[in-house]
């Protein structure tokens, strides 16, 4: 292994690995595109001052939308190896248990400051 | 670990026979490769990873304080309008950094593309417009910080339009994500000066430049989220 497999032809590895990422032009420029529109989008979502669950929910979409088309194609994620995709993909879900505990504490401390705080 | 190594000290080659810390070494530098990726782009991805908590952690620090405050939430939508030849257009400068730090990941991502190709000056002169893009976003950061603190008022500890918190989880969210701009601008020039000289060449590997496009795009992901949640929420 000392010849490791970044040093060896970008030809060869892009059979043998997914270590070298070759793809037509015509996807980046496709996913360039679609991130412009969704931009554009959740802008609007601003600009046209929607309100309440249409404007999380669409907001949400939008985000959503943008990260999975950057982390798919941009950092070609779509193409790498099943074991590099778990071990990146699969520990930030502990986060979503983190955003919840802390959305319940906020609400507790909240309405704690409300009884407490404002008569 | 090479061939002689291991007919010296046949122990290393299974792990766990080797006690104590240089069984540790042995262990972790035994001929094994889990990721089928050059080690480069992994431990970049590991890094990504560790960023990713902490970028999660200040939002989500962000969320907690802006659920559990009594005082009312200053609405983004109005704090960052700019007044435009008397138009006053909501969130306007926000929605330009948005623009410019979509197109920098494009030409980050064909510069990416043109590296794999051996394509040395056109690979330099999209790193070199992804930088510069880099750095137009940052400056205009700069200016938003300056009418934020200068005109508006805006202080880590309070501000006048309402909840205190909006300072400090603002300054923070925007300004460590600043930072990881202009580190990555610096990182661009370096890569793409590298890429010029041809460095890479002589090594016969351009990942060097796809690991550089990781963080990027990394840089350009976190703003996604950022301006979900910071700026539109």
């Amino acid at each position: 292994m000392d010849r490791a497999v970044g040093d060896s032809y970008p030809e060869q590895h892009a059979q043998a690995h997914a270590g070298g990422q070759q793809h037509p032009i015509r996807i980046y420029l496709w996913i360039w595109g679609l991130l412009f529109v969704f931009s554009t989008l959740s802008y609007m979502v601003d600009y046209y001052q929607l309100q309440g669950v249409l404007r999380w929910t669409l907001i949400i979409v939008f985000m959503l939308a943008k990260a999975t088309f950057i982390v798919a194609v941009f950092m070609h994620m779509a193409w790498e190896r099943l074991a590099l995709k778990l071990v990146i993909l699969g520990p930030p879900l502990a986060l979503l248990v983190l955003i919840a505990l802390m959305a319940i504490e906020g609400d507790y401390t909240f309405l704690t400051r409300v009884a407490s705080f404002v008569s | 670990m090479n061939q002689s190594a291991l007919a010296e000290n046949p122990s290393l080659a299974a792990p766990g026979a080797t006690p104590g810390l240089r069984g540790v070494v042995a262990d972790w530098s035994a001929d094994k490769q889990a990721f089928a990726a050059p080690w480069g782009k992994a431990m970049m991805w590991i890094f990504l990873l560790s960023d990713t908590f902490v970028f999660t952690c200040f939002l989500t620090s962000y969320m907690n304080v802006r659920i559990s405050t009594t005082e009312p939430w200053p609405n983004a939508s109005e704090v960052f309008a700019l007044a435009v030849g008397g138009a006053h257009i909501p969130l306007l400068l926000i929605a330009i950094m948005t623009f410019v730090l979509i197109t920098s990941s494009g030409t980050m991502a064909m510069a990416v593309n043109f590296g794999y190709r051996r394509d040395r000056k056109r690979t330099a002169r999209l790193l070199f417009a992804t930088a510069a893009l880099g750095l137009t976003f940052v400056g205009m950061q700069a200016f938003e910080w300056t009418k934020l603190i200068v005109e508006e008022g805006v202080r880590p500890w309070g501000n006048p339009m309402g909840a205190a918190q909006f300072g400090s989880t603002f300054f923070m969210i925007t300004g460590f994500h600043g930072l990881h701009v202009s580190a990555g601008v610096v990182y661009l020039i370096v890569v793409a000066m590298r890429v010029l000289s041809g460095f890479y060449d002589r090594k016969g590997a351009y990942e060097t430049v796809e690991v550089a496009g990781l963080y990027w795009h990394f840089v350009d992901l976190v703003w996604v989220f950022i301006f979900a949640f910071f700026y539109l929420w």
